[in-house]
């Protein structure tokens, strides 16, 4: 294992992207690998966490709370990715509503279950024909690039993806 | 009772409480366009089956203004889950009308399973939602508008008004809407 895995904690470093680009809401469908971080956001009385029975639930709840002012963000699995294709194009895409997306790629190098490998793969092309920007910083960068992502999505008024596969949390 | 007469109630009340107002996709919302078009009304044009999340989302992040929304059998069908959240995260200023003609109604009037063994109200109920009322006439209506926070299923004719298509855009009804929604964020 190197330094660097034990030095920096995945789940904690997105967890202070979050905060320092001002993310105050979050909707989320768990995967084990956002376990951590969902506990942090939970305990942190300045994020408002609605847990979601569907991923495609989240963005509607999201772009609500972007009407009311808020900065939201949908954690998820990338298997929740295929469940909100309808409502990120026709609510997000149609009517310009930003949203910051932390999604856990699985099917990915590493995965075990045979049942993630087709949308692990799909994914990235999936973002791509929704025209949604995505980025897979390492550890290191990550705290940058959810900061990164969150002014971009509120810039250009649209949705934006950060995928974190097996490697980032370090189970590969 | 017609869809439209309860849309028209409801947007009266609505347009008393100073309250935003999410509506459903389709017919719902060119009716409630053509009969009380206000900048307090979000229209939807995709995303079937969302309306009560987005007011949901809307109502915790801006917990002074009322939120009503109006949605459709059909609709809160293919998101059934959005009962369950409602009843366990939905603060006091969220209000849910679903208006339940038992059919798809912008579609060609194809039966949902309200019209056979489904009760909404019921299912409302066993998600916990703590108040839910059935109305089916317009004066069991406006009573039921008079709660602060409610899930209502009013029943009502099937069939559509004749009313023309929204032509207003999507940036449009989102900006105009947005200024009264989150009047500190400066619109662009």
């Amino acid at each position: 294992m190197s330094k660097r895995k034990i030095m920096i904690d995945p789940s904690q470093i997105i967890y202070q992207g979050l905060k320092l680009a001002g993310i105050n809401f979050a909707a989320s469908v768990p995967c084990i690998n956002l376990g951590s971080l969902l506990d942090l956001i939970s305990h942190d009385p300045g994020i408002v966490h609605i847990p979601v029975t569907r991923e495609e639930e989240g963005v509607g709840i999201c772009a609500g709370a972007w009407l009311g002012g808020c900065k939201p963000a949908l954690l998820m699995q990338n298997s929740g990715l295929g469940n909100s294709i309808n409502a990120l194009a026709s609510l997000d895409l149609l009517y310009s509503i930003p949203l910051l997306m932390i999604i856990s790629h699985r099917g990915s190098p590493g995965e075990p279950i045979v049942g993630q490998m087709p949308m692990g793969k799909l994914t990235p092309g999936l973002l791509k024909a929704l025209v949604i920007s995505s980025y897979s910083p390492s550890p290191d960068e990550t705290e940058k690039f959810v900061v990164k992502a969150w002014n971009q999505a509120e810039c250009q008024k649209q949705p934006v993806a950060l995928l974190f596969d097996l490697e980032f949390w370090g189970s590969e | 009772m017609k869809r439209i007469e309860a849309i028209a109630i409801t947007v009266e009340v609505a347009r008393a409480q100073g309250s935003l107002l999410i509506s459903n996709l389709g017919f719902p919302s060119r009716e409630l366009h053509a009969i009380g078009d206000r900048p307090e009304n979000f229209y939807m044009l995709g995303s079937m089956g969302l309306a009560s999340s987005i007011g949901l989302g809307l109502s915790l992040a801006q917990r002074k203004k009322k939120v009503m929304v109006l949605d459709g059998d059909g609709s809160v069908l293919m998101n059934l889950g959005t009962l369950a959240t409602i009843a366990n995260y939905a603060p006091a200023n969220y209000l849910l009308i679903i208006l339940d003609n038992c059919c798809y109604g912008s579609t060609g009037l194809q039966p949902t399973c309200t019209s056979s063994k489904t009760d909404l109200a019921d299912m409302a109920i066993a998600a916990g939602i703590e108040k839910v009322l059935k109305v089916d006439d317009a004066q069991g209506l406006k009573q039921a508008l008079g709660q602060k926070t409610a899930t209502i299923v009013a029943r009502v004719d099937p069939g559509n008004a004749s009313v023309p298509v929204i032509e207003l855009t999507p940036e449009f009804i989102i900006e105009r809407f947005r200024k009264i929604s989150c009047p500190l964020v400066e619109s662009s």
